[in-house]
Formats: C-alpha cells, sequence, structure tokens
C-alpha cells in the first residue's frame, strides 16, 4: 500500500519513457478529457505547465543516477471540476521543503530551482510522499 | 520503358530529397535571426518550449551569438510561444547572464499573456526587460545608445 495522502483511487495508470513523443501524447490526452469535463483555456495551460514541470523533475532529478531507459510512473484522474494527476520517480527522493526560494534577489539570476514553484503556484493542492519520490498534484475548477 | 525509368529516377531522387531534408531538420535550428543595426532579433519557430533537449539548443545557439559580438545586443521576439518551462526561464537566465558578461543587453517582447505571468509569478519579470512589442524595445534599444 502506498502513501495515503499521495495516492488517487480509480486512477489510470501508465508507465512513461523519457521520449518527448509519449511524453506529448500523455499530456495531450490528459488534457484532452479535462477538455472533456470543459475545463478552459487559463486552467489547461496552468494543468500543462504543472505536468510538464513534474515529468521533468522526475527524469532529470529523480532518475539522474539510473539507466534513461527506466519509466516513471503516471496515475491520473479526471472528473467533473477535478483533475489528479501524480507521478513517481524510482530515485532516491528529495525534501521539497528545503527547496531554497527562487524569487528571493539573491536566487533571481540562477537558472534552476522554478519547477515545483511553479506546480505549486498553477495547481490547488501539491502533495509529496513521505520518501519524496511522487508527487500527487489536484486541480479544482475555481 | 523510358517512362518506367524516368519515373524510377524522379523517385530515387525524390526519396534521396526526402532522406537528406529529413536528416537537415533533425540539426535545424529553432530559431529565426536577423539582425536590424547593431540589434539581433531572435524569433522562437516553436510553440512550445519545453522539450529539454531543444532548449538546450537554443541556448547554446544564442550563446554562440552572444559569443561573436562584442557587446551583444538581443531582442527575443515571443509572438509564436504558447508555452514554455522553467528549464526555458532557465536558459534565457544563462542567455541574460552571458549578454551582461559582455556589457550587453537582452531584451524581451511580444510576450502572450499568460506566460507573461509566469514571469511575475517567478519575478522574473524583475530580471529581465520585458517590452510589450518589437517596437517599444527597438525604441529602448535607440534611446540607451544615443
Amino acid at each position: 500500500m502506498g502513501d495515503p495522502q499521495t495516492c488517487i483511487l480509480g486512477s489510470e495508470t501508465v508507465e512513461l519513457l523519457n521520449d518527448r513523443h509519449a511524453i506529448n501524447e500523455l499530456i495531450e490526452r490528459i488534457l484532452a478529457l479535462a477538455v472533456g469535463t470543459g475545463l478552459k483555456d487559463a486552467a489547461i495551460f496552468a494543468v500543462r505547465l504543472a505536468i510538464e514541470e513534474a515529468i521533468t523533475n522526475a527524469f532529470v532529478h529523480g532518475h539522474q543516477n539510473l539507466p534513461g531507459d527506466v519509466p516513471v510512473l503516471v496515475e491520473f484522474k479526471v472528473s467533473q471540476g477535478e483533475i489528479q494527476i501524480a507521478i513517481e520517480d524510482r530515485g532516491p527522493g528529495f525534501t521539497p521543503d528545503t527547496l531554497p526560494d527562487p524569487t528571493l534577489i539573491e536566487n533571481l539570476s540562477k537558472p534552476f530551482g522554478r519547477g515545483v514553484m511553479l506546480m505549486k503556484a498553477y495547481m490547488t493542492e501539491v502533495l509529496y510522499n513521505p520518501q519524496g519520490n511522487r508527487v500527487k498534484m489536484r486541480y479544482l475548477t475555481p | 520503358m523510358l517512362a518506367n525509368h524516368t519515373a524510377m529516377l524522379y523517385s530515387v531522387i525524390a526519396k534521396a530529397g526526402w532522406f537528406i531534408h529529413g536528416r537537415r531538420r533533425m540539426s535545424e535550428s529553432r530559431l529565426r535571426v536577423s539582425k536590424i543595426d547593431d540589434i539581433t532579433q531572435i524569433e522562437f519557430i516553436d510553440r512550445n518550449i519545453l522539450d529539454e533537449a531543444n532548449i538546450q539548443a537554443i541556448s547554446d545557439e544564442i550563446s554562440g551569438i552572444i559569443e561573436q559580438a562584442s557587446n551583444p545586443h538581443l531582442l527575443i521576439n515571443f509572438a509564436n510561444v504558447d508555452h514554455l518551462s522553467s528549464a526555458a526561464l532557465g536558459a534565457l537566465i544563462t542567455i541574460n547572464n552571458k549578454a551582461n558578461e559582455k556589457s550587453g543587453k537582452l531584451r524581451l517582447a511580444n510576450i502572450d499573456p499568460q506566460i507573461y505571468e509566469v514571469f511575475v509569478i517567478t519575478r522574473l519579470n524583475k530580471l529581465f526587460s520585458i517590452h510589450e512589442t518589437l517596437n517599444d524595445a527597438m525604441e529602448q534599444f535607440n534611446k540607451a545608445t544615443n
């Protein structure tokens, strides 16, 4: 049994390889479901950005010491007024609370460290499991 | 018979052309670059700047332009861009840092309101010189040099 806070009941699960075509295809599939529930342009922009950032983090940071053909796990569930997505990598995990604030003057010209911040800014809720290798994001239609 | 051979020859040429074109596309620039006076205008071809490999290629290409100039003046036109990632923001920051190191200047223009919001959330609107239109940006370059 996984972490209860970041699990999504009744979700669809996909093993995703670090392949741009496969990533685009999956994101478009999730967004098409979201559009089908009436999600508007601004919300689609937000959800797309958050999924992109979470997948990039999983492969670039989570899998940095793993072979390139190791997939990440993507779970998603789209229902009326709510989109839930969880991304789990097979890396050692990290502690998101210790990330430096990229909006501080001293960090503004650093070219990294904005992904998690953008996910939190655009999604209604972003939760990590205790190990820090799985993130669950929720978008609730306002 | 001759007609058949001619048709086959055209077919082979067409396939070879497609293959060469296909290979060329692999290393093709993702940017449109033009120069007006001493200002280099750069336009993204892609609507989505999300792919790590593309972002690296874009960053390398613009870095090459900066390295070749004594005080580079760059204007990046975002007119075609619908989506970008934090990795793309990182590449822009690296480009901005490199331009500053060479006493140059980077300006950004024509940013879609949704993307501009990403700059605001990350407070990168404080780091970059962002202009509504290309003309506004060009005017600022001209003011700075006069």
